[in-house]
């Protein structure tokens, strides 16, 4: 029997060997962190704290700020020195709170409640909700928004993305290796709080013993039911996960909540299981840092607001002939100007890349039509068209190739023999023309 | 620090931020080496004559292209390959008859060349937006201008510097003039007829007459991944079928698809002409469409045309309908149909 898994897709190069076989360590507390009020899908943070205000770790320091938004809290003790824009891996300059650690490690009081599961349905949320926790995956969408769907969106599974397709990324893996119990406890979490009684883990095979480790954590659960999948990417995109694993489709521009599935980044599970249990807000995450132009790549738990520059040097620091730094992974993530971005609760990776890795090249050909991209596109589409309707400005003809329906993969891009930046042309067509 | 040394130099762009390693220009060479089984078998037969046309499309090809891309003041890409490509196209699809002095025609593939890279391509935009296959559309010109050397056929020959080749009929021309039985008749037997079209021992243009170097290049495209199966057999498949049912003398379904697949510029056409990328339909239904075209016109040419082949035409005619075809026929966007399927399952469960 074939692996679960969609139509479509490409096979990179997956290069998580780099960092694999490290153990997720703690990285060292940051002397000063920069906390951008929005780090996820939807309203900024309007802040609590002033300037010359002491906090606690823990400590909420900007509330939601609208139903789609999350809360954030300081990762670390000390004094708020500043709140002044700073910019984000997206290149944009966001209102943070800047805070200096007093080395303190002054936690806000955490209580173990070992019997989280005989809270309500409502109580979990809202713990969730408290938590600030966001879709860990790197899209960021705030997690208690997704545990409300409407009541004519009947919610009958959740599902558990453990797909890690991104090239080099393994701070998924290492998570379901190190944490396989929590994450399932996690996934129970979820399900309860949707009062659902079906649980699904899809993992990629390119990570057996995960699948193994998870199934193992799984056994004597009601209701989960751990699935490998073919190893293609994007087979961690919710829509096609849904399909390989649950075996429905989203409808064009819907949610997976459409099909009546939620899904979460075994991330955030673990992130809401601790939430659940001690109330522990989201402050830090695990940040895979790898990539060939890195010395010592590795998974670090890192703080959220920690900067980048110092996880780099924990792992080594950069090696001679690093030319190009990505938040994220190689496919969908954001290549950064600079070192001095914090990280934040989307940031799964660190990636350095070496010049012999980097194909930078502003040159690119004409279309010659070989349907590559045809072939690639998960959403089934046809990226030439959008490609060439965006170079020549007819934005609005583009939309008849469904042009909102790509979520950027990048597959098309990846596999084009002429080299054409379709996924930038794509975001042009998206900025010209409205829905 | 040593990382703040560096930021000045780390490349922003947007994702991805890998690529594949293949590239147009090693689509264009692989094409090119996947003819050359064919192109050998023809320079076996044909001999140094064969070689020359050939040869002479290639350079005259580049050539061209380069001088219009510098004409007007545009990047040359003569490397891409894409000129070689058309030129080597170009070069099997003409007689080796053409290299010859008195009287003088050794102009026509170079002519032809100029129709194919300079008006046929760059003229509508270069690679990518031409609308006809290049190496047809110069091709039928110089079949148009001229009639009577484009249609001079060399007997093959084993022997390689044979210079006065003695001229003969291709075997469509034969069945078209004086019938399958006269065919059978030249080459012996029937198995003797489909073994020396299999091999190449025919007349006709320098790269079509073996089918078996041409079917070893097409699989190669395959096994590469470089083509799919939808136009080649389609088109085969199409063409075959119209053989049998109304190619036959005594009645319906006497045909003989055999020799129809084996003659002419089908296998070369099905294979590695029809299958231009830009200029056949990009979805895989399309493409079915497109090949069915191309068979079905290919032996209306063959059996009630006036040429006694028509392959070069249909392909040329279908490609007018590319656009066209591609415009009627979308891919599936993920979840489309589902969605109705859903809708519908919620009605009937009300």
């Amino acid at each position: 029997m074939g692996l679960a898994t969609f139509k479509g897709g490409i096979h990179p190069p997956d290069k998580k060997a780099l960092a694999a076989g490290s153990s997720i360590a703690e990285a060292k507390p940051p002397t000063i962190i920069v906390v951008p009020l929005s780090q996820h899908a939807g309203a900024p943070c309007k802040p609590l704290v002033s300037v010359g205000q002491e906090v606690k770790k823990g400590e909420m320091i900007g509330e939601a700020g609208g139903f789609v938004s999350a809360p954030v809290h300081a990762s670390v003790s000390g004094k708020v020195v500043a709140i002044a824009e700073f910019p984000n891996a997206m290149g944009r300059m966001v209102n943070s709170i800047v805070i200096e650690n007093n080395g303190k490690e002054e936690w806000t009081a955490l209580k173990d409640n070992p019997d989280y599961m005989s809270l309500s349905a409502e109580e979990l949320k809202e713990k969730v909700k408290a938590a600030g926790i966001v879709g860990l995956g790197g899209a960021a969408f705030p997690t208690s928004v997704k545990l409300s769907p409407p009541k004519e969106k009947p919610i009958s599974a959740v599902l558990i993305n453990g797909a890690e397709c991104e090239p080099y990324l393994t701070a998924d893996y290492r998570l379901m290796l190190e944490k396989p119990v929590e994450i399932v406890e996690g996934l129970k979490i979820l399900m309860k709080v949707l009062n659902v009684s079906k649980g699904y883990i899809g993992i990629e095979n390119n990570k057996p013993d995960a699948v193994k480790i998870m199934t193992d954590a799984a056994k004597g659960a009601q209701g989960i039911e751990v699935i490998a999948c073919e190893v293609k990417y994007p087979q961690g995109a919710e829509k096609m996960l849904i399909k390989a694993v649950v075996g429905r489709e989203v409808p064009p521009r819907g949610l997976p909540m459409d099909v009546g599935v939620v899904v979460q980044n075994v991330g955030t599970a673990l992130a809401v299981y601790e939430a659940a249990r001690f109330g522990k807000p989201l402050i830090e995450r695990v940040v895979t840092v790898t990539g060939d132009g890195i010395s010592q790549p590795r998974n670090l738990m890192a703080r959220v607001g920690a900067k980048i520059s110092d996880l780099v040097a924990e792992a080594g620091g950069l090696k001679d002939g690093a030319v190009k730094i990505i938040a994220g992974g190689p496919m969908m993530g954001f290549a950064i100007a600079s070192l001095d971005i914090p990280v934040t609760k989307g940031t799964s990776g660190i990636l350095v890349m070496s010049g012999s890795e980097v194909e930078h090249s502003d040159e690119f050909g004409p279309c010659i039509r070989c349907g590559r991209c045809i072939e690639a596109c998960a959403m089934g589409l046809q990226p030439f068209m959008l490609s060439i309707l965006s170079e020549i400005g007819h934005y609005e003809e583009a939309k008849e190739y469904h042009l909102f329906d790509c979520f950027e993969c990048g597959s098309c891009a990846y596999v084009c023999p002429a080299k054409r930046p379709i996924v930038q042309l794509v975001r042009l067509a998206k900025s010209m023309v409205k829905p | 620090m040593e990382a703040t040394k560096k930021e000045q130099n780390f490349i922003v762009s947007v994702s991805p931020h890998v690529k594949s390693d293949e590239t147009t220009r090693q689509i264009m060479w692989t094409v090119s080496i996947a003819l050359l089984p064919a192109l050998f078998s023809g320079l076996y037969f044909f001999g140094p004559k064969a070689l020359f046309v050939t040869a002479l499309c290639i350079i005259s090809s580049m050539l061209f292209e380069h001088l219009y891309l510098r004409i007007v003041e545009k990047k040359s890409v003569v490397g891409d390959g894409s000129a070689f490509l058309t030129g080597l196209l170009l070069g099997m699809n003409m007689p080796s008859s053409l290299w010859s002095f008195s009287p003088f025609t050794a102009h026509v593939p170079v002519i032809a060349s100029f129709v194919a890279v300079v008006i046929t391509k760059q003229l509508f935009g270069g690679l990518g937006f031409n609308v006809f296959n290049p190496a047809l559309i110069g091709r039928a010109f110089a079949l148009i201008s001229w009639p009577k050397a484009m249609t001079i056929w060399n007997a093959p020959s084993a022997a390689f510097f044979a210079m006065d080749a003695k001229t003969t009929a291709t075997p469509l021309g034969i069945l078209k003039e004086e019938g399958v039985t006269k065919l059978i008749e030249v080459f012996g037997d029937k198995m003797s007829l489909y073994q020396q079209l299999l091999t190449g021992h025919r007349a006709g243009s320098i790269g079509e007459t073996s089918a078996i170097a041409l079917l070893i290049g097409g699989l190669f495209l395959l096994a590469k991944r470089y083509i799919t199966w939808h136009i080649p057999v389609s088109f085969l498949g199409s063409a075959a079928l119209m053989a049998w049912v109304m190619g036959g003398k005594t009645g319906l379904f006497t045909g003989d698809p055999i020799v129809h697949l084996l003659s002419g510029g089908l296998m070369l056409g099905a294979w590695f002409m029809a299958t231009d990328y830009v200029t056949s339909p990009s979805m895989k239904t399309g493409q079915i469409i497109f090949g069915v075209g191309c068979g079905l016109l290919t032996m209306l040419i063959r059996l009630k045309g006036g040429y006694p082949e028509g392959v070069m035409f249909a392909i040329l005619i279908m490609n007018c309908f590319a656009p066209l075809i591609d415009r009627g026929f979308r891919s599936k966007v993920f979840g489309a149909v589902k969605q109705q399927t859903s809708a519908q399952a919620k009605e009937s469960a009300k």
